[in-house]
């Protein structure tokens, strides 16, 4: 008996959900130039979500690699003594955000000064001349942001002569990564909200279109879910629409780049993030920025018009 | 089946529509609600379907609390009520038999019974061999009909209608008070807002006369009492 019952209101649910479904479809056959436009700004807004989510990512992704690079050499007073050479380590390492210390000779720095040099530095021959180096330590830093900070505290040091870690290179890597993020929100946010604007129109006008029937839904008892529900699956079905270029464009795009970046690449510090799974990640953040600007919209659109 | 006590309406522009209204319709009544233009006839209409809110007072429609109520509660008080205006108000784009069929699926009826019960109210109101046919290919009359029709749909306890006859020839007029009769007949409350003496004159019934938003008779097998 119970049982019974409890089916059949699930089969009528059921139904139900498909009459909204099928209702939803038809609104966006019937608009179709309305439709057209909303779905085009939402392909504009999430093929440009996408190109700056790739971007960032990505930079994201070579700054880590490069910041794992970055580190800061401080060179010890080339009149300490060696217990003076060893309280620089030993204050070095008491610092909180230092990951790594290591100490290389003053010879050890001629050589690799040498090495680096390839040819040129035998040409140079400056193995025989006096060694003009200090004696170094290499630190490495948990959190390389800090790199510039850090130095500068490290400098003041007694026995520190000076310190290196390529101060213009890392510091502006940093900043042009803030400003990039910044930036591309701020654009981000203003094509959302176009493209929620655009999706609330659309669906205003339908809502328009079906204002007498609406009236006589309320009329006869519909509950107000029951009258959203197709406005809904629209607005759903615009931003699932918008998305499917976009991801396209994605995943063309990016397996192209990323076969050719790995020709023509010189540098091993700039490496992409692999095709998968981040392409995947990525389209599914864009369907998902689709289908919430949809509902959005429609939801802001259905609240003004339908005052239920 | 409606319990009326003390109702005001001001509307949001300070129209004062109804001035305390205090009533008891019972459960298979038939009832004419006369009175001039402007004299709140409608307005105690949409009281009675949640269409408007009482300003103060308190009503009570086929067990709903219709004043208290919330606004999600309004579609279950609707389910238990027909409603019937002079425009009709049918989709002009559905069939007579979508205009109908609407009324259950809103209440999701499965489609088994929605199509035995659209037959059967078309049947009841004549209008079975034009089921196929979309508004505009009908008469008034029988548009009307239609909007009868899917008005007891989900068997109502309370018809109301307002001036159903208000756009149609005295002929078409009797035809619909003959169906609204038999309605009626079958236990079914109905409430109808007309300006028609010779219907009120005609078919006695209980009849409600409201001025300036007051009750001002209330008399059964009365007649229309004005002159039109
Ligand atoms: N939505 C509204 N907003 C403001 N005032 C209204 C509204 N509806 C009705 N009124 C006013 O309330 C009063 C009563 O109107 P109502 O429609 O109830 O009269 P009625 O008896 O149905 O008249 P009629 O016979 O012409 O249909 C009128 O003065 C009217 O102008
Ligand atoms: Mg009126």
């Amino acid at each position: 008996m119970y049982v019974t019952s409890i089916e059949v209101t699930t089969a009528m649910k059921a139904r139900t959900f498909k009459r909204h479904i099928r209702e939803g479809l038809k609104n966006t056959w019937r608009n179709s130039w309305m439709t057209l436009a909303s779905v085009g700004a939402v392909t504009t807004t999430l093929i440009l979500v996408g190109a700056f989510l790739v971007l960032l990512l990505n930079i994201n992704h070579i700054a880590e690699n490069l910041e794992e690079d970055v580190e800061i050499k401080v060179l010890v007073d080339l009149t300490a003594s060696e217990t003076e050479t060893a309280s620089v380590g030993d204050e070095l390492e008491r610092l909180d955000n230092v990951k790594s210390v290591t100490f290389s000779t003053r010879e050890e720095e001629l050589e690799r000064l040498v090495s680096g040099l390839g040819d040129e530095g035998d040409i140079f021959g400056l193995q025989d001349q006096e060694n003009p180096l200090n004696d170094a330590y290499i630190i490495k830093l948990d959190d390389p942001t800090e790199t510039v900070t850090m130095a500068q505290e490290i400098v003041t040091f007694d026995y520190v002569e000076d310190v290196n870690y390529g101060e213009n290179f890392v510091q502006n890597l940093f900043d042009f990564n803030a400003y990039a993020r910044n930036i591309g929100l701020i654009l981000i946010v203003a094509l959302l909200f176009t493209a929620i604007f655009l999706i609330s129109n659309t669906i205003k006008i339908t809502i328009f279109a079906r204002r007498k029937e609406i009236e006589i839904m309320q009329l006869v008892g519909a509950t107000k879910w029951f009258i959203r529900w197709p406005f809904f699956v629209e607005g759903m079905l615009l931003g699932v629409l918008g998305s499917v270029i976009p991801i396209g464009a994605l995943i063309g795009g990016y397996y192209y780049l990323d076969q050719n970046m790995s020709a023509v690449q010189q540098f091993d510090f700039i490496t992409l993030l692999p095709f998968s799974p981040f392409v995947w990640q990525i389209s599914g953040v864009i369907i998902l920025i689709g289908v919430v600007i949809g509902v959005w919209g429609s939801v802001m659109s259905v609240r003004k018009f339908l005052k239920i | 089946m409606i319990k009326m006590k003390d109702i005001r309406k001001t509307y949001p522009n300070g129209v004062q529509a109804l001035n305390g209204i205090t009533i008891d319709i019972d459960l298979g009544e038939f009832v004419y609600l006369v009175g001039q233009s402007g004299a709140g006839k409608s307005t105690f209409i949409k009281i009675i379907f949640g269409d408007e809110k009482a300003t103060s007072g308190d009503v009570q429609v086929a067990g709903h609390d219709v004043v208290n109520m919330k606004r999600k509660e309004v579609p279950y008080l609707r389910r238990d009520i027909g409603v019937v205006f002079q425009d009709f108000k049918l989709l002009p784009t559905m069939t007579v038999y979508e205009n109908v069929a609407f009324a259950l699926e809103v209440v999701e009826e499965t489609p088994k019974n929605i199509r035995k019960r659209v037959m059967e109210v078309l049947d009841q109101v004549g209008l079975k061999n034009k089921a196929r046919f979309i508004p505009d290919e009908l008469s008034g009359g029988e548009q009307q009909r239609v909007a009868i029709a899917r008005a007891i749909a989900n068997y109502p306890k309370l018809l109301i209608a307002d001036e159903p006859t208000g756009n149609l020839d005295p002929d078409t007029s009797w035809e619909i008070m003959r169906i609204l009769e038999e309605i009626n007949g079958a236990g079914t409350t109905v409430i109808m807002a007309t300006h028609s003496k010779e219907i009120v004159n005609t078919i006695k019934r209980r009849v409600i006369a409201i001025e300036g938003g007051m009750i001002v008779r209330d008399q059964h097998r009365g007649d229309y009492g004005y002159e039109s």
